[in-house]
């Protein structure tokens, strides 16, 4: 399979697409945008090319229906799950790894029982982790930063209470560590990961119908993906870490991805981790005008983001709770800088969690809508992008504010994959380059570039798949 | 505004390989030797500080005034040296030093909000005085308020007057609401030079206004006008031997300061006039701080200030994707002398009165429309950018309004950034680099309408495991 590759490199999330040379997408990527760009990048590249395989997968195990497989949705879904574990134990054992080197150079804080107590603590985790990734599992995030974050502080808390020690001389090890294990960049055997991920679940199989899916494993995770074009934008523009040439602008890109999606718009709205857009684009999707908030970060995702640090609560809970409001709070500061303040301020006066959220959300927008006015209004079809519009009350209340400023005749689009449209965007002017005779590539250094190895026949000795 | 030389940072002289500029790809080709014209500008700024570090002690009368509407040539026929503290409050931006003057001024209870030329000027006042040369500067003996549309001016001086405690004369300009000069606005302000202006200005210096020795300064402006006007006008070749924003600020320097009127100031138009007739031979661009750009992607019209903090790096942005500034309408806010108006000898109050009546601050919105849509069509612009600066609410009003009706008339699309004067910390690097690289990047996409259609069937997105 041939791919152009696009990358989104936001200041929260870093999000890949690979399109085919007709412009299709083929696989879609995304991961934390952590402090190191480069390996975020790789890390959603690699997103990508494993999101791309999995496509390739679900096609050819349509051939096993039939052959005593059962399911093959379940099947299929049961295989990503495990995929998904495999590569958190990969990156479990790294980490590990790394907090015993953190450990035995602390010196005297490094003591016998934080040791023991560390070993254990990994212990738990190991054994939590299968639970982690059952099919279907509603996870707050999918980042390894976040996964491992959470059952680490949840096994140290208990562990620390079984043994009487203090729970931060369990957790320092671990805010050490996985700076470095994040910002490490490995490389993805998806081959090896798949079989492995197959060999866990193929234990409930027929022998004939395993000996089929071992086979289409081996295909799928052997079958090359080149990438023949690419294509890069986002926040920061000084530091991305793709070549100058391979630049666009992360306005054209979203105005372009948008337009991909929905061929009608001719308006998008993107509000991200820094920053909020207008956009105009025409019907080819080319932008004609644009508007952006000043450097001040007030109303962007970012904002959310602080808001839910202070409630304890995940990003995507935000809007859920939101929307159980049924008073109008209204909020006239969106500064991220006094978002606690804000939040805390009306706390005290005995406002609702909920209904300060609403109020929040809805502030949100009223800035949105002004940088739209800016930007010359709201033409029918708006299209909403970036990760805010993932959430739903932001998306409720954006319904509401262009209906009373605009009419009900603007239709709205939100699409679940509307975080990526600046990288379909990116994606579809590397195929422009591409089509030009002037491709650009992204090369990364990894360590230790290993060959793609096949996977390994069944009747090898595993483990998980007694 | 002319104090800071361009000076190529990899040392004059040097030549470097085509492409290893600023940044992969870069419009910038060799840096060269400063301009004969610039070592003469900094000679002719020099000796302007140095004169007045010792004007008290030399008898010289000193004169605070502002660039639009200033009445140079009055001041020169009565020997008094100006002081120009909106040239003062850039200048500091330029150096670095206006942070700490701005601060300075906020602790003396001035808001966040007001002007930062003022609270630049305030905290230089009271951090000692010292000028861009590093020498102190004298105190005024006159506040002369040639008022031509900034409200912010007279608070300005009232405050001034109130730290010196001395006269302020104001000379009142008519607003040209309905964008022409009617013969009472003109007679009103040369009421005002003959009942109030001068008569301060002599009893100040007392001596009496010596009619020949003014229309002798507005000969010479009108040289100097005659030839910065073919200097403007040079960028509607292609190349553009000039850049008539960035540039264009270094250019106006002599003009709107101390030396309208002057032979030094007419010596200076000339010259520069003939390197930039050279470079139209040659077909050579512009000095940029990195080097010569000849490779002119992109001719813009600037409408707005420079952000003074961050000239160089805001500078730079433009030419290393390759956009040139073929006109601004900042480096108008001194007089339009490229729209016909000239300093007139035979009727010395009169022109005086035409110069300050036509400043580009004291113009209405669709004129100032007007304007700016005539650079686009005359200078065949690919495109215009507004720099908002916060600082001036004033100049800053309307102008989201001026980009959708240029869109509208001139069919050119509009960029818009936002950033302040003097104040270091309005100035987003990341937000307007991405706003300029967007707009630059889309006005290529327009040109080539090269937009491949990436298939036509419905998106397909499998989902992620």
């Amino acid at each position: 399979m041939r791919v152009c590759v696009g990358v989104d490199l936001g200041s929260t999330t870093t999000k890949a697409i690979l399109i085919d040379e007709d412009g299709q997408i083929v696989g879609k990527g995304i991961t934390n945008s952590r402090s190191n760009y480069e390996v975020a990048s790789a890390v959603a590249r690699d997103e990508a090319v494993t999101s791309a395989r999995f496509n390739l997968l679900a096609r050819k195990l349509e051939a096993l229906k039939g052959e005593g497989s059962g399911d093959i949705h379940a099947l299929d879904a049961k295989l990503r799950a495990a995929f998904r574990l495999e590569l958190y134990l990969d990156e479990l054992a790294a980490l590990r790894l790394r907090v015993t080197e953190v450990v035995a150079a602390s010196g005297p804080r490094g003591s016998a029982q934080v040791k023991d107590a560390l070993v254990a603590i990994f212990d738990r985790m190991l054994g939590d982790a299968p639970a982690l990734f059952l099919e279907g599992d509603a996870r707050k995030s999918d980042f390894f930063r976040d996964i491992a974050g959470a059952a680490f502080m949840h096994a140290a808390e208990k562990l620390a209470g079984e043994r009487g020690m203090r729970f931060e001389e369990l957790t320092w090890p671990f805010d050490r560590a996985i700076l470095d294990v994040e910002t490490e960049l490995r490389e993805l055997d998806f081959a090896a990961t798949l079989g492995r991920a197959a060999r866990r679940i193929g234990g409930g199989l027929p022998e004939g119908a395993k000996k089929r899916l071992f086979d289409i494993v081996d295909s799928v995770g052997t079958e090359p993906i080149d990438e023949i074009a690419f294509s890069g934008t986002g926040y920061g523009r000084q530091t991305l870490p793709f070549p100058k040439a391979a630049v666009r602008s992360e306005i054209l890109c979203h105005g372009r991805g948008a337009h991909r999606y929905f061929p009608g718009t001719r308006t998008v709205l993107d509000i991200g981790g820094q920053d909020t857009k207008a956009i105009q684009v025409d019907d080819k999707g080319v932008v004609t005008t644009f508007q952006m908030n000043d450097r001040c970060a007030a109303g962007c995702g970012r904002y959310l983001g602080y808001i839910a640090d202070e409630l304890n609560l995940g990003l995507h809970e935000l809007g859920p709770l939101a929307l159980k409001s049924c008073k109008n709070v209204r909020i006239n500061s969106t500064c991220t800088v006094f978002a606690g303040a804000e939040l805390r301020e009306r706390l005290s006066l005995g406002e609702e969690r909920e209904d300060i959220l609403a109020g929040l959300h809805k502030a949100i927008m009223l800035r949105a809508m002004s940088l739209l006015a800016r930007s010359g209004g709201v033409k029918s079809e708006l299209t909403f992008t970036g990760g805010v519009c993932k959430n739903e009350m932001a998306t409720k209340v954006l319904r509401e504010l262009v209906d009373e400023n605009y009419g009900n005749e603007i239709t709205l689009n939100v699409h679940p994959d509307s975080i990526f449209m600046g990288a379909l965007g990116a994606a579809l002017f590397a195929l422009d380059d591409l089509r030009a005779g002037k491709a650009n590539l992204l090369v990364v250094k990894r360590p230790d570039k290993k060959a793609m190895t096949s996977f390994a026949q069944p009747d090898d000795a595993c483990a998980s798949c007694a | 505004m002319s104090l800071v030389n361009i000076t190529p940072k990899k040392g004059d002289g040097k030549s470097i390989k085509a492409g290893a500029g600023p940044s992969e790809g870069s419009a910038i080709t060799v840096p060269v030797t400063k301009d004969a014209s610039q070592q003469r500008q900094k000679r002719m700024i020099a000796n302007h500080f140095d004169k007045l570090s010792t004007a008290k002690e030399d008898g010289k009368k000193v004169a605070y005034t502002f660039v639009p509407g200033n009445l140079t040539e009055l001041m020169g026929a009565f020997e008094m040296l100006p002081v120009l503290p909106e040239i003062n409050a850039l200048q500091s931006g330029m150096r670095g030093k206006s942070g700490a003057y701005i601060s300075e001024a906020e602790r003396g209870g001035h808001s966040e909000d007001v002007c930062s030329y003022v609270k630049c000027d305030i905290g230089m006042l009271r951090s000692g005085n010292v000028g861009p040369t590093g020498k102190t500067l004298p105190s005024p003996d006159l506040l002369l308020l040639s008022y031509t549309g900034c409200f912010t001016f007279m608070k300005w001086f009232e405050l001034l007057k109130a730290e010196y405690n001395c006269p302020v004369v104001m000379l009142h300009v008519p607003y040209q609401a309905d964008g022409i000069i009617t013969p009472e606005m003109r007679q009103y302000v040369i009421d005002q030079l003959k009942s109030d202006v001068i008569p301060q200005m002599e009893q100040i210096t007392g001596k009496k206004l010596n009619l020949d020795k003014l229309a002798e300064q507005l000969a010479r402006s009108r040289r100097a006008e005659d030839a910065l006007v073919k200097v403007w006008e040079s960028a509607k070749n292609r190349p553009s031997p000039i850049d008539g924003y960035f540039g264009g600020v270094y250019y106006i320097g002599p003009i709107f300061s101390a030396f309208r009127g002057s032979e030094d100031a007419v010596a200076y138009y000339e010259e520069l006039l003939a390197e930039v007739n050279d470079r139209i031979k040659t077909g050579e661009g512009p000095m940029t701080p990195a080097g010569v750009m000849s490779n002119q992607k992109y001719r813009l019209v600037v409408e707005g200030p420079p952000s003074w903090t961050h000239f160089n790096e805001f500078w730079n942005m433009f030419s290393n994707e390759g956009a040139i500034a073929v006109a601004s309408t900042y480096t108008r806010v001194g007089g339009l002398y490229d729209q016909g108006f000239r300093h007139d000898p035979q009727d010395p109050l009169g022109t005086l009165a035409d110069y300050c009546l036509g400043c580009y601050t004291n113009r209405s919105l669709p004129s100032r429309i007007d304007l700016l849509e005539k650079y686009i069509k005359s200078y065949s612009a690919d495109g215009f950018l507004i720099n908002s600066v916060k600082s001036c609410n004033s100049f800053s009003a309307g102008q989201l309004m001026i980009l959708r009706e240029l869109e509208k008339r001139t069919g050119v699309p509009g960029a818009f950034v936002e950033s302040d004067l003097v104040d270091p910390r309005y100035f987003g690097k990341a937000n307007i680099e991405n706003r300029l690289q967007s707009y630059l990047q889309m006005l290529e996409a327009r040109r080539n309408g090269n937009i491949a259609a990436s298939g036509s069937s419905p998106v397909v997105i499998g989902s992620a495991p």
